[in-house]
């Protein structure tokens, strides 16, 4: 899964800050490094790199990190309910994934200088964020379907150009990540079938989920073009490699022919074939939920926050037991 | 309570393959962090051998220095066989 490089407030304080950053750094190494990016060459965590760059990709690789933990509680939920063993065996695996990738990011982000404590303890204290989509509930089993279908197609179509990022760190774990999504997005997908090819009932819950994650789906994509005032400086640095808007088309394109192919209707009056542009038209997007959303007002953030440290706490017993375990076998090394 | 100590992570992929860095995990001893390797980097078969190696014992060149450092091999062309010119008519060298 992924987050789009999202700020507390829409533009960040920062660019003032980063002015004087720059102002302090040495002009032939910037733009050394500059040339280094802009030939492809990739950006290793001991070589010299702007204080703006180590800043950005540290808040965009924890922010992604962190939406690959939060991402495992709405799965997690469904994990005892999954209506058959197939099916909760193929759960466990893609929730034991989405763990795992975020481990890989903490570790990507912990070579730019920062901690995994303060990056969990910027989780937990609300500081830092992750996606906005799973502040959205997961009410019926489709629902599981639709974020393997949706949410992880989105997350696909965001990750597979952030192999080729600046940060060697960064481009690694993408490439362990989107190997390992397919399988995601592909069990999501034949859930949904079997789903929409079942009872009127079934269906009817998969036309529902449709209905329900489609746009914050969409909205997965980050604001428009004209209003993410950092893509410019991200797509010259090479940790973006496309726009929002770009990903966004590209996703609607692909994933209009596989809903139809499952006979569920995309919930969108003004969704038509583009013959000239070769793609979609689609509706307005509700910026306002999307915002809302990013201001920590989506309809289970607080639950979400509640069960991320909920689990943090009641697993403290276990960290510290290895930790005692730790101390005790080298009390006995030493004796 | 403060970071577990950070270990970097080594997989070969199969017989015949050198271990290759792979990533790194966290973990109070050497058994947890080959445990947490494991789960963390090979999920799908993808080794059969594991290495793990505290970060802080790797020593490592320096990246402002590898100017210097690497520097003395680019002008030693005779170390490479293509230097040396055979006449056409000699085979098999």
């Amino acid at each position: 899964m992924y987050t789009t490089e999202l700020d507390k407030q829409k533009q960040p304080p920062e660019g003032a800050n980063v002015t004087a950053i720059d102002g302090a750094e040495d002009p032939a190494l910037v733009e050394a490094f500059e040339a280094r990016v802009a030939a492809d060459e990739f950006i290793e965590p001991k070589d010299w790199m702007p204080e703006a760059y180590r800043k950005t990709l540290v808040r965009q690789i924890s922010q992604h990190a962190h939406s690959e933990i939060v991402g495992m509680l709405p799965e997690g939920n469904w994990i005892t309910r999954a209506p058959s063993l197939r099916r909760k065996a193929i759960l466990l695996a893609k929730v034991q994934d989405e763990g795992g990738h975020g481990l890989y990011l903490y570790c990507a982000a912990e070579t730019l200088g920062t901690s995994r404590e303060e990056m969990i303890e910027a989780l937990h204290s609300g500081k830092a964020k992750y996606s906005t989509i799973f502040n959205y509930p997961t009410l019926t089993w489709a629902d599981i379907a639709a974020i393997g279908w949706l949410v992880d197609g989105a997350a696909i179509m965001n990750q597979v150009p952030l192999q080729r990022a600046s940060y060697g760190p960064y481009a690694r774990a993408m490439v362990r990540v989107c190997k390992e999504e397919s399988f995601h997005q592909r069990q999501g997908y034949e859930a949904m079938l079997v789903l929409a090819n079942g009872t009127p009932e079934q269906k009817r819950m998969a036309q529902d989920a449709i209905n329900r994650w489609w746009w914050p789906s969409l909205m997965m994509f980050g604001p428009p073009d004209d209003q993410s005032p950092n893509t410019e400086r991200s797509m010259r640095w090479r940790i973006k490699r496309e726009t929002n808007d770009e990903l966004r088309q590209k996703f609607v394109d692909i994933t209009v022919p596989q809903a139809e192919f499952a006979g569920l209707t995309v919930p969108d009056p003004d969704l038509s074939w583009n013959e000239a542009k070769g793609g979609y038209d689609f509706g307005e997007i509700d910026w306002e939920e999307f915002y809302a959303v990013v201001r920590g007002e989506g309809p289970v953030a607080k639950e979400r926050m509640k069960a991320r440290r909920d689990a943090w706490e009641d697993g403290a017993w276990v960290r510290e037991a290895a930790d005692a375990h730790e101390a005790k076998k080298a009390a006995r090394k030493v004796a | 309570m403060s970071d577990w100590p950070l270990w970097e992570v080594f997989v070969r992929a199969k017989g015949g393959l050198s271990h290759r860095h792979v990533g790194s995990v966290h973990a109070p001893d050497r058994e947890m962090a080959l445990n947490h390797a494991r789960d963390t980097y090979t999920r799908r078969l993808e080794g059969v051998s594991l290495w793990v190696v505290k970060s802080s014992d790797i020593v490592a060149s320096d990246p402002d220095q590898s100017g210097p450092t690497f520097e003395p091999a680019a002008d030693k062309v005779y170390r490479h066989p293509t230097f040396y010119e055979i006449p056409d008519e000699v085979k098999h060298i």
